[in-house]
């Protein structure tokens, strides 16, 4: 099998290490890995300020570089939702692209029918669910069933696991403080589970918890799925 | 920036650090939660009610002028008045002339949101008419001269204290911490007032076209005391309220109460047929009906975000949402709170004035999630957004920013170059980074990595 990933542009400029986990996970499945390298960003930052006829450029592009594709990998629930449920209203209807773009614990688990990817994560864990991930594309069982069969990894579920963390892209920088505040009940949520990691599929996600993290200069860790799965010491 | 965007933003940034608050809501919904868990859990299958209700308004909103109508003939033939409101102040005018016209000096509210929306009780105030919320909820708004905080819960962000400190101060009651107590001091000074009001004013849960009756939903039984002791009864009803049959209350009455308080029904559930007739016992002399439009034509004209008209108004979705949970309700500075709110006041309202309210919102999506009439409440946040790019609400620094972040999108060498440069950008993230710390940039981007790791052919 074949795969085109699609990696947004934030993880391609802030956190590397996330598409290259997703690359040697797949490689390690045996899948063929393939990176168009005329891919930017899908978008999603002006569709969510309000920015429609801009967004739309960037989803007809975003279609004919991997028209080409039998299936596109990525990273990040919050761009595959844009692509795979929000393209179709911009561009009026869906397309193969658009259809056949994965979140990548959905693509393992749904399409390659992989649940074990040989990882090993010496650490306990709590996973927070990204919410584009969990509601656009229904993504909640998928990626707690890799984790479970990662070795040496305690997976333990915070109260507010559902909640959203706060980024919400622009919401973050035009609504600082209330973003702020629910970044607070999220880690006072982490908190109470003594995990040492934070995990999620978003690294939107965790660059928010992260941020607030270390400037409170607490002890935990915030690591992409992608990441914990490609470990293997 | 509007000077209410600029005044929520103040209260907003200021609710949002207020631990007090926070631990207050929390608790609130937190029992509002586990409520609303059991009370799902009676459902054979909630989605499937859900899927059913929403079927059912999309019928009636679809085709509300039939359903108005015949509503409208059948409250004239049980011996009611219709009026039909097109503003707030049509509304007004009408029930202050029906006080005028009949004397009214004391009338007796129960709880509505939309008499709340007109601003009935300035305007009794205004023509001398002495005019008193039933409501346990509503009562103590009324004593603290506050709008209700939630659609639904009105007081929620009282403590038991609270609501026993305003009693002492407002009413000279004596310090209790019984919550009994000041439910007794609220009743023995309502049941006062009840009979010796001239007008009751309610507004309408639901309103039945076949058989031109309105349905009531509340727990206290003030509104059933409002609308039957009263020589007159108004009641004010948002056109949106319309069933087709009276046997779709029973899907609906469970739904509402289910995620309004998680209860499987209300305590009291009343359907008001009109006047007092023939040997009836009581029950009022006249049965008025204000059917109020105030901008909901606007809504039901555009057929994409015509379903925002299928709102029961349950509060579900304020209590789900996080951005709700830490700014509280009275920042939003509207009639309607939390996300509804917001996605239906730049519609009901002045569209520029508002249209900072759907960007108050990380489009997290818990809110269309547990909608029972299924609103997608956050699709609709995003079309709002559209609408005020297209109608240049926005900021012409963003306008200008989007355009040069797409012309650098549209081509991966711009991308690459402005890469390397965000070190730079990042200053103009500060409102973030005054909070938080941003992670440290890589020393290289994936495709850096990726043209030495690809597979040579």
């Amino acid at each position: 099998m074949r795969v085109s990933l699609f990696i947004p542009c934030f993880v391609d400029q802030l956190f590397p290490n996330v598409g290259i986990a997703v690359v040697k996970v797949l490689r390690r499945l045996r899948v063929e890995v393939d990176y168009p390298t005329a891919q930017t960003c899908c978008g999603q930052p002006a569709f969510n300020t309000g920015y429609w006829d801009e967004a739309r450029e960037l989803a007809r592009r975003y279609c004919d570089v991997f028209s080409g594709a039998d299936a596109i990998v990525c990273p990040s629930g919050s761009c595959t939702a844009m692509v795979r449920n929000f393209y179709p209203e911009l561009l009026g209807a869906a397309n193969r692209v658009t259809a056949n773009t994965f979140e990548f614990t959905e693509f393992l688990v749904k399409k390659l029918g992989v649940t074990d990817v040989g990882a090993k994560f010496l650490a306990r864990v709590t996973y927070h669910d990204a919410c584009h991930a969990l509601r656009e594309l229904r993504l909640k069982d998928e990626p707690r069933r890799l984790l479970r069969n990662v070795r040496g990894l305690e997976l333990v579920e915070m109260g507010e696991a559902e909640t959203c963390c706060g980024f919400g892209g622009t919401f973050s920088v035009k609504f600082p403080m209330i973003s702020y505040a629910m970044d607070e009940v999220k880690v006072n949520s982490i908190q109470k589970t003594s995990a040492q990691y934070v995990v999620s599929g978003d690294s939107s996600c965790l660059m928010q918890i992260d941020g607030y993290l270390r400037r409170n200069k607490l002890p935990i860790k915030t690591i992409s799925l992608a990441e914990v799965l490609a470990s293997t010491e | 920036m509007t000077a209410t965007a600029e005044q929520f933003r103040r209260d907003a940034a200021l609710k949002a650090a207020d631990l007090r608050h926070r631990a207050v809501i929390q608790k609130a919904i937190t029992t509002y939660d586990a409520a609303v868990a059991k009370g799902k859990a009676r459902y054979a299958d909630w989605q499937n009610a859900r899927a059913h209700a929403a079927a059912v308004k999309w019928e009636t909103i679809n085709h509300l002028d039939r359903y108005l109508e015949q509503f409208e003939r059948n409250v004239i033939d049980n011996g009611g008045h219709v009026f039909w409101a097109e503003t707030a102040e049509d509304a007004r005018r009408h029930i202050l002339d029906l006080a005028r016209r009949h004397s009214v000096q004391k009338v007796v509210k129960s709880k509505s949101m939309t008499t709340e929306e007109i601003h009935l009780n300035k305007a009794f105030e205004e023509a001398g008419i002495h005019s008193v919320e039933t409501d346990l909820g509503e009562y103590i708004c009324q004593l603290r001269h506050e709008p209700p905080y939630h659609i639904v819960t009105p007081v929620m962000h009282l403590t038991k204290a609270d609501i026993a400190q305003t009693f002492e101060e407002k009413l000279g009651a004596p310090h209790t911490d019984s919550a009994e107590q000041l439910t007794m001091i609220a009743r023995e000074r309502l049941r006062r007032e009840f009979l010796s009001a001239d007008m009751g004013v309610t507004g309408a849960n639901f309103a039945i076209a076949e058989t031109g009756q309105i349905a009531i939903t509340e727990n206290e039984g003030n509104a059933r005391l409002s609308f039957s002791l009263p020589r007159i009864h108004v009641a004010v009803v948002g056109i949106e309220k319309l069933l087709p049959r009276i046997e779709d209350l029973a899907l609906f009455w469970p739904l509402l109460s289910t995620s309004g308080t998680g209860q499987a029904l209300t305590c009291y559930n009343s359907l008001v047929g009109g006047p007092r007739v023939g040997r009836d016992p009581d029950g009022p002399e006249e049965f008025h009906v204000v059917l109020l439009d105030n901008g909901r034509t606007r809504l039901l004209a555009d057929a994409e975000q015509r379903d925002a008209l299928h709102c029961i108004r349950c509060g579900a979705c304020l209590n789900a949402c996080p951005v709700y949970k830490n700014i509280g309700g009275h920042t939003y500075g509207t009639t309607y709170q939390g996300p509804i709110g917001s996605v239906i006041t730049p519609h009901l309202r002045d569209a520029e004035q508002w249209s900072h309210l759907p960007y108050a919102s990380s489009l997290c999506g818990a809110c269309s999630d547990v909608c029972p009439v299924r609103i997608e409440l956050h699709h609709h946040l995003l079309h709002n957004r559209r609408n005020a790019v297209r109608q240049r609400f926005d900021d012409s620094w963003q306008r200008l920013g989007f355009h040069a972040w797409l012309w650098t999108m549209q081509s991966p060498a711009r991308y690459k170059i402005a890469g390397k440069l965000f070190g730079f950008a990042v200053p103009l993230l500060g409102p973030w980074t005054n909070t938080r710390e941003f992670p440290e940039l890589p020393r290289q981007s994936f495709r850096d990595w990726w043209r030495k790791h690809e597979p040579r052919a």
